[in-house]
C-alpha cells in the first residue's frame, strides 16, 4: 500500500510524477472535451476517430523518410494522425448527410477502413525500413511510462486548450446535443458545431494517442462522461463533473501503475474509471440503479399501506403478507389482523378522502386538479381547507369504520 | 496460376472469401436495425476472450479460444443490455463504456500473465495473419482431388467454411421472422415472433462469425466486413433479397481484390514484399462503399434527390 500512497502523493519519482501529472491533465480534458460527443449521443464517433488516426501516423513516417528525415518525429507523425482522422469526420458526416446510410454505418465503416488501411501501411512501412519503425506500434497500445517533459507540456497546452474550447461553446454545443432543430431555427449552424464536437475529440485523441493508444483514448473520452451523467441533470455540471472523473481516474491509475510492476498504466486508468462508472451507476443519488431501487420500494410500501388502510376500513380480510407486516409495524393492526385503534382511524381517515375526492370530481370540472387524484397525493395538498369543508358539508357527517 | 497459385494464394482467398460473407450476412441485419457499432464491441472483446481462454486452460488451442472468444462477446452483449437498462444510458455509450473496459482488462491480463513466448500478441489480434494461412503440401490443382493432400489444408478453412454455411442455414430458416422483426418490430411481435429472441440470436450469429474470422483477418477488419459489403449493398437496391446478393457480391470482390492487391501490387510498383492482406480487404470494401455511395442507384434518402435537384 505505501508505495501507491507514495506515488499518489508524487514521491515515486521524477517520472511517477511526471507520468501521474500528464495522465492526471489528459483525463481532465478528456472527460471535459468528450462530454458533448456522448449528449449528442455519438460517443462511438470517438472510436472511430481514434481508429481513423492510424493511416495518418503510418503515412506520415513514409513522407517524412521519404523527404529523408527522421520518421519518428512525433510533430509530423501527430500532424498526420489529426488529418487523416479529420479526413474520416468529414467522411462521416459526408456519408450521413448525402446517402441514406445511417450514422453507425457510417461510423463503423470508417472505422473499419481506415484501420485496414493504416495496417497496409504500417506492412510497408515494416518492409521498406527494417527496425526503424519500432515506435509506431506504440501507437495502437501507447506507452505511457515513457513519457518526457516535454510530452506533458503538449499535453498541458493541448488540453487546456481543448477545455477551454468547449468551456467557451457549451452553449451553441448543449443546444445542439439537446434540440438540434431548435438550434438550427436560432440561427446556429448545426454543421459546423457538430464538426467543432468532434474537433475538440480529434484535439484530445491526437493528444494522447501516443501515451494511451487509439483503443484507450477512446474509453477516457466516453467513460467519463457516461458516469457523470449519472450525478447531475445540469449539461454545465457534466462538463465539470466529466472532467474531475477523468482527471481523478488517470491520475490514480497513473499511480497504481507507478506502485507495482507489471501493471500498464493506459488499462489501469481505464479500469479505475470503469470503477468510478460502476460506483456512479449503482450509488449516484436520484438516477443511480440503488436510488432507483428504494424510491420503487417507498412507493410499493405507500401502495400497500394505502390499500391495507382501504381493506379495513371495508371491514375486508388482508391476505397480503406484506401489507399485515406494514401496518403491524406501524401499529395500525394486531398480528392476528384485527385494526387497533389507531389503525381505525387512519382507515377512516382514508376511506373519507376517497369520498371525498368522488364529490370533487362532481364540483370541479377542472381536470387539472381533479387529475391529481392518483390514490397517494394526500388529498390536503390538491384543495384549500375551505374546498375540503365544502365536500364534506355534502358528504354529511363521519361513519364509523365498519358501519357502511 | 499453378503450384504456387494453389500453395499460397488459395486458400487464403477461399478463407477471405468465406470470412466476408460470414460477417457480411448477418451485417445486412445489424446495419438495418441501427445496430452495426456492436460489431465493433464484438470484436475488441475477442482479444479478453481469448486471453482468459489460455489462462483458463493453458494452451494455445483454437476450440478453447474460440469459445473464450464466444464468451466474452455474450458477456459483452449482457454487460451493455444491462447498462442501457439500468443506467438508462444510450446504446453507443453503453457499448463504448463495456468494450473498452473490457478490451483493457484484456491487455491487463496479457501483460501480468507470462504469454511473451507463445503465439498470442495484440497485434496479431489487431490484425491477423490470411497470409500465413497457406496450404503448403499442395502441388497443384490436381491436389484437390487428393485425400491426403486435403487433409493437410489449414483448419481455418474448414471452419470458416462451416461457419459461413450454418450462418447462411440459419438466416435462411429464419428469414422471414428476422425480415418482419427487422422492419417491424411491433408487427413482429404482433404475429407472435419472438421478436427479441431474434435480436439476441442475430447479435449471436455475428458473435460467430466474428470470432471465426479474426483468428484470419483480425479483429478490426471485422468490422469493415459487418459493415461495407451490407452498407454499399444497401444503396443499390430497395429489397433485402437483392441486398443480400449484393453484399455477398460485394464481400467476395473485397476478398479476392483485396488478396490479390496486397500480395500481387506491391510488384506492379516493383516493391518485394506484400502488404497486409487483410487491411487491403478493408480498403477494397470502402472502395466498393465510396462508389456505391457517388454513384448507387438508391443512395439517396426517400425524397432527398428532388431537393437536391432543386437546389
Amino acid at each position: 500500500m505505501t508505495p501507491f500512497i507514495d506515488a499518489l502523493l508524487l514521491q515515486a519519482g521524477y517520472n511517477a510524477a511526471l507520468v501521474a501529472i500528464g495522465a492526471g491533465l489528459l483525463g481532465f480534458a478528456a472527460g471535459a472535451s468528450g462530454t458533448f460527443m456522448f449528449l449528442r449521443k455519438r460517443a462511438l464517433v470517438s472510436d472511430a476517430v481514434a481508429h481513423a488516426t492510424l493511416p495518418g501516423v503510418g503515412l506520415a513516417f513514409i513522407i517524412m523518410v521519404a523527404l529523408g528525415g527522421d520518421g519518428r518525429n512525433l510533430a509530423g507523425l501527430l500532424l498526420g494522425s489529426a488529418v487523416s482522422a479529420w479526413l474520416g469526420v468529414l467522411i462521416i458526416e459526408w456519408v450521413v448527410r448525402r446517402t441514406r446510410l445511417a450514422e453507425d454505418a457510417a461510423i463503423g465503416a470508417v472505422l473499419g477502413v481506415f484501420f485496414g488501411i493504416g495496417i497496409v501501411l504500417l506492412t510497408v512501412i515494416q518492409t521498406m525500413s527494417a527496425g526503424r519503425q519500432a515506435g509506431l506500434e506504440s501507437f495502437l497500445l501507447g506507452s505511457t511510462a515513457g513519457m518526457l517533459f516535454q510530452d506533458a507540456v503538449v499535453i498541458a497546452i493541448g488540453g487546456s486548450l481543448a477545455v477551454f474550447v468547449t468551456w467557451l461553446l457549451r452553449r451553441p454545443m448543449t443546444l445542439v446535443a439537446f434540440d438540434s432543430d431548435y438550434a438550427a431555427a436560432m440561427g446556429y449552424d448545426v454543421r459546423r458545431v457538430d464538426l467543432l464536437i468532434m474537433g475538440l475529440v480529434l484535439a484530445i485523441t491526437v493528444t494522447g494517442l501516443k501515451l494511451v493508444g487509439l483503443v484507450l483514448i477512446v474509453a477516457m473520452l466516453i467513460i467519463p462522461p457516461v458516469a457523470a451523467r449519472f450525478w447531475t441533470e445540469r449539461a454545465s455540471r457534466v462538463i465539470w463533473i466529466s472532467g474531475a472523473i477523468g482527471g481523478a481516474s488517470a491520475y490514480i491509475g497513473a499511480a497504481l501503475s507507478a506502485s507495482a510492476a507489471g501493471l500498464p498504466t493506459g488499462p489501469i486508468i481505464v479500469l479505475t474509471a470503469a470503477a468510478i462508472f460502476v460506483i456512479s451507476m449503482l450509488f449516484a443519488p436520484v438516477r443511480g440503479v440503488l436510488a432507483a431501487v428504494i424510491r420503487h420500494r417507498r412507493f410499493q410500501a405507500r401502495v400497500h399501506r394505502r390499500q391495507g388502510l382501504l381493506a379495513l376500513a371495508a371491514a375486508h380480510p388482508i391476505r397480503e403478507g406484506y401489507t399485515l407486516r406494514l401496518l403491524a409495524r406501524e401499529g395500525l393492526v394486531r398480528p392476528d389482523g384485527e385494526p387497533t385503534e389507531s389503525g381505525r382511524a387512519q382507515a377512516a381517515k382514508i376511506a373519507r378522502d376517497e369520498r371525498r375526492w368522488d364529490i370533487a370530481r362532481e364540483v370541479h370540472q377542472d381536470a387539472g386538479l381533479t387529475g391529481r387524484y392518483d390514490g397517494l397525493t394526500p388529498i390536503e395538498e390538491v384543495f384549500t381547507a375551505d374546498e375540503i369543508g365544502e365536500f364534506d358539508r355534502r358528504l354529511g357527517p363521519p361513519t364509523p369504520v365498519g358501519a357502511v | 496460376m499453378g503450384t504456387e497459385f494453389v500453395q499460397f494464394s488459395l486458400t487464403p482467398i477461399l478463407i477471405g472469401i468465406f470470412s466476408a460473407i460470414a460477417c457480411a450476412l448477418p451485417g445486412n441485419f445489424l446495419i438495418l436495425r441501427r445496430q452495426a457499432m456492436i460489431s465493433d464491441a464484438i470484436s475488441h472483446v475477442v482479444l479478453p476472450g481469448i486471453v482468459v481462454a489460455f489462462l483458463l486452460t493453458g494452451v494455445i488451442a483454437t476450440i478453447p479460444m474460440l469459445l473464450g472468444a464466444a464468451g466474452a462477446a455474450v458477456v459483452a452483449v449482457i454487460l451493455i443490455e444491462a447498462i442501457k437498462r439500468l443506467g438508462n444510458i444510450e446504446p453507443g455509450a453503453a457499448m463504448g463504456v463495456v468494450f473498452t473496459s473490457m478490451f483493457a482488462a484484456g491487455v491487463l491480463v496479457l501483460e501480468q500473465t507470462d504469454t511473451s513466448n507463445v503465439h498470442i500478441d495484440v497485434q496479431h489480434a489487431l490484425m491477423g495473419n490470411l497470409e500465413s494461412l497457406i496450404w503448403f503440401r499442395a502441388e497443384g490443382w490436381q491436389s484437390l482431388l487428393d485425400p491426403a493432400k486435403l487433409a493437410s489444408l489449414p483448419d481455418e478453412l474448414a471452419r470458416m467454411a462451416i461457419v459461413c454455411a450454418m450462418i447462411f442455414a440459419a438466416m435462411l430458416v429464419f428469414w422471414r421472422w428476422l425480415k418482419i422483426a427487422t422492419f417491424d418490430e411491433g408487427f413482429a411481435q404482433a404475429l407472435g415472433i419472438p421478436a427479441s429472441a431474434i435480436g439476441f440470436g442475430l447479435v449471436i450469429a455475428a458473435a460467430i462469425a466474428a470470432v471465426a474470422a479474426f483468428d484470419a483477418v483480425g479483429s478490426i477488419v471485422v468490422i469493415a466486413m459487418f459493415i461495407c459489403p451490407p452498407a454499399a449493398a444497401r444503396l443499390m437496391t430497395n429489397r433485402l433479397e437483392h441486398q443480400v446478393i449484393w453484399s455477398i457480391i460485394f464481400a467476395t470482390a473485397s476478398a479476392i481484390f483485396g488478396y490479390v492487391f496486397a500480395g500481387y501490387g506491391p510488384m506492379w510498383f516493383s516493391a518485394r514484399n506484400a502488404v497486409s492482406a487483410a487491411g487491403m480487404m478493408a480498403t477494397v470494401s470502402g472502395v466498393f462503399l465510396v462508389l456505391t455511395c457517388l454513384f448507387g442507384p438508391h443512395r439517396s434518402r426517400v425524397g432527398m434527390k428532388a431537393q437536391d435537384d432543386a437546389v
